[in-house]
């Protein structure tokens, strides 16, 4: 057992910070065109508190202000919303191996996705591209979503394995439905794919300014309600005993967090194994309390996608999908601490 | 009995899952400063009786009164201020410390983002101390005994500071030592602060041991409820559980001692 001094939270709350504050500045220097760090620190003060005489190098603003940056911040608060849904997600299931898509989001996305790209095929679009798969992505999953809830609502209690079951339920009918609108789409099929496998290098500025207040109000709710969902640990009935709320906390938590996801899922397409590994590593350096859980998650998520995508977009020669990269290393990287887990212990 | 000692009164309570009635038109008094016993065979509606006086279960029909307020009008944290259980199975997943897990019974107690308070934290250190696991204090729960995870489980519900605590088959997956050491202190404080406790239980002899009054369920039903020298009698057993029992005073304990066979 490792036992855990106070001040523990905050010393790691602190670095995880500054490592994810130094990792965002080298992230912006890296790329096609090479900016020190410092070079990028000094464009970005003189970009938004302008002072008369600073010579700026245009191409480098663009590059930093316009290019890189939006993808950076939209890594950071995407890594970071994953991974807090996560968290609450594994503690609201009591099943560590929750993510944010059990509940069957990521596949209400993908199923939104897939349909407006094969009916643009049909030559029955609308509106350009770029707004519309985002859109009905979202409106995927908010209707997977729902179709789940509504599965689960029988059970007066919303309890877990219903929940869970439900989602399993939704999924698979979602991604037979995909199936059949791949074959729809033909020669087109390529689209859908690559939308699946997730990728942020289509992120914009109006992406950011719509998912910073969502990770601050979706990460307060869910810190608002840390305490109780501690207790939850204790199992429905010793919870309810201590009085809480268990039907309600439920009904707020997942509907919360699988907004956040369905957003994220929006703008990034698919991602996996954030939401799955960050809580499940946190958890086991820094304790189960959610309450300091949901701020390490959402620093290490950020820090973990940041890093993965600057991989992707800076150094590795051709840019391949962000969410094959994560499941790629990810899944590995998992694999390995399970056997140890097993080993050190002999129980997961 | 003065009036103010009544806390539980149930009036022609009925309660089913699904097709299956598990309570049928039970109507009791429960006062304070006692132990009272809900003795039945399996099935017969103990764990049900208990969810509804702790208000985890409303009754289908009928009425649960606390204190004078009908059970539904009391929110989740104020019945958790006045009323604590401690479940069979003590189940934690993830891995709070022992400590964390007796902090959570002062939940009710706290503001919603308030931190423990000096007061807190002397009534987490008191029930820690008086149900011996404060020297387990920083191991994790998932790695305890059965023993020392249902006194974890009874100190937590002793954080609550309840008035009435409910124990649902609390010590019976426990060796006789461990269910008496935890009776035996629950039991010290029935008698020296007036707490209430009501417990289901499987053995006759601790609850002709510990218990001032007896109810006895049987197939949701009412069979009988009085005290315990009382009702604890060889046909009522014969009635409850269809085995033929003899009840004699022990000399070595100073109470009632049952012997079963099947008839």
């Amino acid at each position: 057992m490792v036992t855990r001094p106070n001040g523990f939270p905050y010393v790691a709350g602190g670095t995880l910070l500054l490592i994810l504050f130094i990792t965002m500045l080298f992230s912006a220097g890296m790329g096609f065109m090479h900016i020190s760090a410092s070079a990028v620190l000094q464009t970005v003060v003189a970009h938004f508190f302008p002072t008369a005489g600073a010579e700026l190098d245009p191409v480098t603003v663009s590059v930093i202000i316009d290019v890189r940056l939006p993808r950076i911040f939209a890594a950071v608060l995407v890594g970071g919303m994953l991974a807090v849904c996560g968290t609450v997600f594994q503690a609201i299931l009591l099943n560590p191996l929750a993510d944010p898509y059990t509940l069957g989001v990521s596949s209400g996305a993908a199923f939104g996705a897939s349909l407006v790209i094969v009916l643009q095929v049909a030559g029955l679009s609308f509106l350009p591209k770029v707004f519309t798969v985002p859109i009905f992505a979202f409106a995927g999953s908010i209707a997977a979503l729902l179709a789940v809830l509504a599965l689960a609502a029988g059970d007066r209690r919303l309890s877990s394995s219903s929940l869970i079951l439900s989602g399993v339920i939704v999924a698979a009918i979602l991604s037979a439905a995909i199936g059949f609108l791949q074959f729809l789409a033909e020669e087109q099929v390529g689209i859908i794919i690559f939308w699946l496998m997730g990728s942020l290098a289509s992120t914009s500025r109006q992406d950011i300014l719509l998912l910073i207040p969502a990770a601050l109000i979706g990460s307060a709710v869910c810190l608002f309600c840390g305490r109780d969902l501690n207790i939850m640990a204790a199992g429905e009935r010793a919870a309810a005993a201590l009085g809480v709320n268990t039907v309600r906390l439920r009904w707020t938590l997942l509907i919360t967090c699988s907004l956040m996801t369905a957003l994220c899922v929006a703008v990034s397409g698919i991602i996996g194994f954030v939401g799955l590994v960050v809580p499940h590593l946190l958890r086991h350096v820094a304790g189960p309390d959610n309450r300091r859980l949901i701020v390490l998650s959402f620093l290490g998520g950020g820090l973990l996608l940041l890093c993965a995508d600057t991989l992707t977009r800076a150094v590795l020669p051709a840019e391949i999908p962000i969410g094959v990269l994560t499941s790629l290393l990810g899944g590995p990287f998992f694999a390995c601490i399970f056997k140890k887990r097993q080993q050190d212990n002999g129980r997961f | 009995m003065v009036a103010s000692d009544l806390l539980w009164q149930l009036e022609q309570v009925n309660f089913a899952h699904g097709s299956r009635k598990v309570l049928d038109a039970v109507s009791l008094n429960i006062h304070a400063g006692r132990w009272c016993g809900i003795l039945g065979p399996n099935g017969s509606g103990k764990t049900t009786l208990l969810d509804l006086l702790c208000g985890l279960l409303p009754p289908a029909s009928g009425t649960v009164v606390y204190r004078d307020l009908p059970l539904k009008q009391w929110s989740r944290r104020q019945l958790a201020r006045r009323i604590a259980l401690v479940p069979q199975d003590f189940a934690v997943r993830f891995d709070f410390s022992v400590r964390e897990v007796v902090e959570m019974g002062r939940h009710p107690h706290l503001g919603r983002l308030a931190s423990m308070t000096e007061r807190d934290y002397a009534v987490v250190d008191a029930v820690t101390g008086e149900m011996g696991v404060a020297e387990l204090a920083n191991r994790p729960v998932t790695q305890l005994s059965g023993g020392e995870k249902q006194r974890v489980a009874a100190a937590r519900a002793l954080a609550q500071e309840p008035e009435a605590l409910l124990l649902d088959e609390a010590t019976s997956n426990l060796d006789i030592y461990h269910s008496l050491a935890i009776l035996s202190l629950l039991r010290r404080r029935v008698r020296e602060q007036g707490l209430t406790v009501v417990s289901s239980l499987h053995d006759l002899n601790l609850a002709g041991f510990f218990c001032d009054e007896l109810i006895f369920l049987k197939e949701g039903q009412l069979i009988c409820h009085g005290e315990t020298n009382v009702v604890l009698r060889p046909e009522v057993i014969r009635e409850v559980y269809g085995v033929a029992a003899q009840v004699r005073q022990d000399d070595f304990t100073g109470c009632l001692q049952v012997s079963c066979i099947t008839c």
